[in-house]
């Protein structure tokens, strides 16, 4: 049984919930496996899929989800809606409760939008992302993705190399892997490393290929150019020759290592294309578990009614 | 709270040798027949169930393990209850399924175990077999093809089974009134 109705951020939940989270996930990743793949368990609950930022992998992730657990769902997108014509959130998501939904599922630029929407509002509500700060279903199904291939993650090192300054994936994978004991070393330009990380308890380090040689996971991360104002490193094709990943790399390495990647990958910037389509990449596993993971998440959360 | 024994050994490997006679009566084939263990118990039945109809038809039958946590009906009006794990590793398409559970009380774990099954295919006849049937405590109109014991039990009272798979020291049925 989850601690709190919502799921903010790994940064509020404790390990017991993150394994509760995992060993669900598996039961619903066998769901997914069935001939008939879905399960009645939340035919009287509905879902409001809340999106004021993109996203397509989240998106469909969660709404197919939704549909496996036989819940009613309703999309919404920021773009064509009444937000242009200025309304707050707290009004947007009251008119959407006012329909009667129960649940929430909110992507939002704003880092810690979830939480407030959370203190004001009766509906269950789950973060799909809030501006730089957490994703937390990408760091349980990173997770369970990684549980499959290294069995318990207590001990085992994992890097997490790229964009660290701007990626909400990052924080919250820090938060689960930290929690369960992993070793975490960041990799990328000083420049996207956020100062004092180390306070988390995580190493730093600019150099992939020792970083790559240390890990027994990489997880690597896009360059999201959309979020920097400014100039954080001199060109994209410099950002490759420094920080890219080849299959050549890999395949240099004493150990095989897992490569994985949260989506969108820019390829031939920080995953080669042999790279990213190589054996050691879990990218579209972790994209499979994604679903059975939030399956996991609302049926935990919406059996608190 | 006491408990009173009501089966174990030596019986309780008489009364599963006289299901499986009473299976073998009623002409089950290893060919067309599969045996469902209901998760979290009824388990440790079916593969006792499995293991004796091997042993007096010097065959095998498939067994798998059935969850039926998903389809409950009182998910939402109680604590949650994590789910155990489903693995069939066979068809069930036109086969007759044996459905094994351990105890059959309200009808309500059967009724959800039998839509969690459509999942996996349409079986040509479903068969419900328990060890200990609680009469008078049904909830749905469900009743079992073969029948361990009966046990005429009131509704604060509990029926436990323990199985040495578990960890148990013996396999052991207890009446727990509370």
């Amino acid at each position: 049984m989850l601690k709190s109705p919502h799921l903010l951020g790994i940064k509020d939940l404790d390990e017991e919930s993150i394994h509760l989270i995992v060993k669900t996930a598996k039961e619903f990743k066998e769901v997914l496996n069935r001939p008939i793949k879905k399960v009645p368990s939340l035919r009287d609950v509905t879902i409001a899929n809340v999106f004021f930022e993109n996203s397509t992998r989240t998106r469909l992730s969660f709404e197919l989800a939704e549909k496996r657990l036989s819940a009613d769902t309703i999309n919404f997108s920021a773009s064509g809606s009444s937000v242009k014509k200025g309304e707050t959130l707290l009004d947007t998501v009251n008119n959407i409760l006012a329909m009667k939904v129960d649940m929430i599922v909110m992507r939002h630029a704003s880092p810690g939008a979830p939480h407030y929407l959370a203190k004001h509002i009766k509906a269950n509500i789950v973060n799909a992302g809030d501006g730089t700060h957490e994703h937390p279903t990408q760091a349980l199904l990173d997770t369970y993705s990684l549980q499959e291939k290294l069995g318990d993650l207590a001990g085992k090192n994992i890097a997490i190399i790229g964009d660290i300054l701007h990626s909400r994936v990052a924080l919250s994978n820090i938060y689960a892997l930290k929690k369960q004991g992993a070793n975490v070393r960041l990799c990328g330009p000083s420049t996207l490393i956020p100062k004092h990380i180390q306070s988390l308890g995580v190493e730093v380090s600019h150099d992939v290929k020792s970083t790559l040689q240390w890990c027994d996971a990489a997880n690597v991360l896009r360059i999201q150019l959309e979020r920097q104002q400014i100039k954080y490193f001199p060109s994209l094709r410099e950002y490759s020759q420094f920080f890219g990943i080849t299959r050549q790399m890999l395949e240099e390495l004493p150990k095989e290592i897992v490569l994985m990647h949260p989506g969108p990958i820019n390829r031939g910037v920080e995953l080669s294309s042999d790279a990213a389509d190589s054996p050691h990449s879990i990218i579209l596993d972790q994209v499979e578990n994604g679903v059975a993971v939030r399956m996991a998440v609302l049926y935990l959360l919406a059996s608190r009614g | 709270m006491t408990r009173k024994l009501i089966l174990s050994s030596p019986l309780l490997e008489i009364t599963i040798s006289r299901l499986c006679q009473e299976l073998i009566e009623n002409q089950i084939q290893d060919t067309e027949t599969v045996i469902l263990g209901l998760q979290p118990r009824g388990i440790y039945f079916a593969e006792r169930i499995a293991a004796e109809l091997g042993k007096q038809l010097n065959t095998s039958f498939p067994v798998g393990r059935l969850d039926a946590t998903f389809f409950r009906d009182d998910y939402r009006r109680r604590d949650t209850i994590a789910p155990s794990t489903t693995d069939i590793s066979f068809l069930i398409e036109n086969k007759r399924v044996i459905l094994v559970d351990d105890v059959l009380a309200t009808g309500r774990m059967v009724r959800a175990a039998l839509d969690a099954m459509n999942s996996f295919g349409r079986p040509a006849k479903v068969e419900l077999c328990v060890l200990i049937d609680r009469i008078y405590n049904r909830d749905l109109p469900i009743n079992a093809d073969y029948v361990g014991k009966s046990v005429n039990t009131l509704p604060t009272e509990k029926v436990l089974v323990e199985w040495k798979e578990q960890g148990h020291e013996a396999d052991k049925i207890w009446l727990i009134t509370q």
